[in-house]
């Protein structure tokens, strides 16, 4: 089986006018493979974020190969790697990010605008990925019209839209409430289970690293433990 | 990749999302290309206007006037002298640069008719009169050359007589008392305004030169002699022929000045229209500033968008906008802006250059010119003005733009 994610020896290094480089990935190796949920943990500072924006095409490292479904992805240029993103990526933010005054089902439909899927195409999908976050009722509702916890899966709708090979998200509960939190993590438990969607995810919060069922740690620029989160915690949450 | 049509769709909705803000950028252009439409319309009704008062003074006129006289050390001016005559203007008819020449004699005289009275200035002609200046009768008919060889009793009315003498009667067919002697009024001329100078052009009675010098002066020279030059291009050769003409007729001494003037009114004419492009250049430079603060106006906002938007941005490129989708997105978004604005701004101007025109009775026309220019200059000014801050938006980070708050 192809991994969906294959890093080796990823150094990011930032530098800085006039005083030492700061390093903020020291040669890190991972591999993810399809059908794997992720947590990424760590500290702030230990690297977590940088290797989410390297993997999810935001930035770029300084040294490594990163192999993305099996092709050599760290020679792309920026339009090749928008592309990726539109295509084979999912985001999902702290802060949700929806358009203001633009309705839950278009907020789903603008990463196939930017791959260029045509409009009918468009409206069905949106409305499936809606279906899936058990969100179909509000596709017409505005952000500002939703609680957090329906923003953020109207968030999740979005990015699987695209049927992406890797799904990133960022701090996903980071601005919920604990029901809504829960509710947002057994979401992701069930679209990795029940579609066989890769998820990672990046967040600091041991309880919600506990859905995922595997989890790496970052510390200092280097992963210091990658284990399968114990299967009895997993099953109580299932 | 997004097609162009989806890249507008997207602007579009962008700015229908901050209606009032939309609006008020646009106000600036639609100022800016009213304004420039309303005085493109100004200075092109003056241009005509200026045009037809030339035009109005006849086909390619040039005058012959008498010269100055000396007597005893005191000298007249110009037109004092009494040396031109309607034989002068016969010889002057056969040259080749000239197309029609008509004697004019100028009689300041108290009309009666119709139990009304008038002063007004008689002015004795020969037939071609009409066409020298350009003045066509209205009603009835000019008078012939049987007549004029005749001495005729003939006149014909300026619209300014009528009015003070028939008031309520056809004047055609009715007699008017110049001097005592009876002439029938055959036919009255269109209605010409005011010269450049201010005059009431219309306040004025045609007769035969023929019967203003026998029956009313009793001499033989006439006032002025119009000559109508064959076109345009040959005003400046007919003078040169005339001048020498006359020179010669007149037994003009080398050396001596000569003791008549020959005065065309292209000069005159050159100046005023001048005068008027000029015009319409300050009102037009002046409406060129406010578009371009119009501009900058749109300028302003769009960066003041980019920096509000900024995380909508790094959404749209985590989404898998290229960097060139979002630099047409605003690109489009000003220029929608700024070529919307210049729509409005035609509607606008136009309506006030109609506006201008009714209340004003300024004769403010669009040239269709102008506003194809208009637009096109709108649409310029939204790429010239959108593309800085276009480009600052897709130059965006994204990690830094999705943290943005």
């Amino acid at each position: 089986m192809t991994p969906v994610v294959d890093v080796r020896g990823l150094r990011k290094v930032y530098p800085l006018d006039g005083g030492e480089d700061v390093v903020a990935l020291r040669g890190v190796d991972l591999t993810i493979d399809p059908g794997e949920f992720v947590a990424v943990m760590g500290p702030s500072g230990s690297g977590k974020s940088t290797f989410m924006h390297i993997v999810g095409f935001l930035d770029r490292a300084t040294a490594g190969t990163y192999r993305f479904s099996g092709s050599d992805v760290s020679g792309l240029g920026g339009d090749q790697l928008a592309d990726l993103r539109s295509r084979a990526l999912g985001f999902v933010f702290q802060a949700y990010n929806l358009l203001a005054r633009t309705t839950a089902v278009e907020n789903v439909e603008l990463p196939m605008i930017y791959a260029g899927v045509p409009a009918a195409e468009r409206r069905r999908a949106a409305m499936d990925a809606l279906d899936a976050v058990g969100l179909s009722k509000y596709a017409e509702h505005q952000p500002n019209q939703l609680s957090g916890g329906q923003q953020q899966r109207v968030a999740i709708a979005r990015s699987i839209v695209n049927r992406p090979h890797l799904i990133l998200a960022d701090e996903p509960t980071g601005a919920l409430d604990s029901a809504s939190s829960e509710d947002v993590m057994a979401l992701f438990q069930r679209l990795n289970r029940e579609r066989g969607m890769t998820v990672m995810l990046v967040t600091h919060e041991a309880d919600v690293a506990a859905h995922a069922k595997r989890l790496v740690t970052f510390r200092d620029g280097n992963i210091v433990s990658d284990a399968p989160v114990a299967p009895a915690n997993a099953a109580v949450l299932v | 990749m997004i097609s162009m049509m989806q890249t507008l769709k997207l602007a579009l909705t962008a700015l229908v999302r901050n209606k009032s803000r939309s609006l008020l950028t646009m106000l600036g252009v639609v100022i800016g290309v009213a304004a420039v439409i309303v005085t493109v319309a100004i200075g092109t009704g003056a241009k005509s206007s200026v045009a037809d008062q030339i035009n109005g003074l006849g086909s390619n006129l040039i005058v012959v006037i008498p010269g100055s006289v000396q007597t005893t050390g005191a000298k007249s001016g110009s037109g004092g002298a009494s040396t031109l005559t309607a034989q002068d203007g016969m010889a002057i008819a056969q040259l080749p640069g000239v197309a029609a020449v008509s004697p004019a004699v100028n009689i300041r005289t108290q009309l009666v008719a119709n139990g009304q009275n008038w002063q007004t200035t008689v002015t004795g002609v020969a037939p071609s009169y009409g066409y020298v200046r350009s003045w066509p009768v209205v009603e009835g008919r000019f008078f012939t050359q049987a007549e004029t060889d005749d001495t005729a009793k003939v006149a014909v009315l300026g619209q300014t007589v009528v009015q003070q003498l028939f008031p309520n009667v056809d004047p055609v067919g009715q007699n008017v008392l110049v001097k005592g002697i009876p002439f029938t009024v055959i036919g009255t001329l269109s209605g010409k305004g005011q010269s450049s100078a201010g005059q009431d052009q219309d306040d004025t009675v045609l007769i035969p030169y023929t019967s203003a010098l026998q029956r009313l002066t009793g001499g033989t020279t006439v006032s002025e002699l119009m000559v109508s030059a064959v076109d345009g291009a040959h005003i400046g050769s007919a003078q040169t022929e005339i001048t020498a003409l006359l020179e010669q007729r007149h037994r003009t001494v080398a050396g001596q000045p000569d003791d008549f003037s020959v005065r065309n009114l292209a000069d005159i004419a050159q100046a005023a229209s001048a005068t008027a492009s000029i015009l319409g250049l300050l009102l037009a430079a002046v409406a060129a500033v406010s578009l371009l603060v119009g501009g900058i106006g749109i300028m302003n906002i769009m960066l003041v968008s980019v920096t509000e938007r900024t995380r909508e941005i790094g959404l749209r490129v985590a989404l898998g906008a290229r960097a060139a989708a979002i630099l047409r997105q605003f690109l489009i978004e000003a220029v929608v802006l700024s070529t919307g604005g210049g729509a409005i701004g035609v509607i606008l101007g136009v309506v006030g250059a109609a506006a201008i025109a009714f209340f004003a009775h300024w004769p403010a026309t669009v040239p269709i010119a102008a506003v194809f220019l208009a637009l096109a200059f709108s649409a310029a000014v939204g790429v010239f003005f959108g593309y800085w801050p276009a480009r600052k938006a897709a130059a965006l980070d994204p990690i830094r733009a999705l943290r943005f708050e």
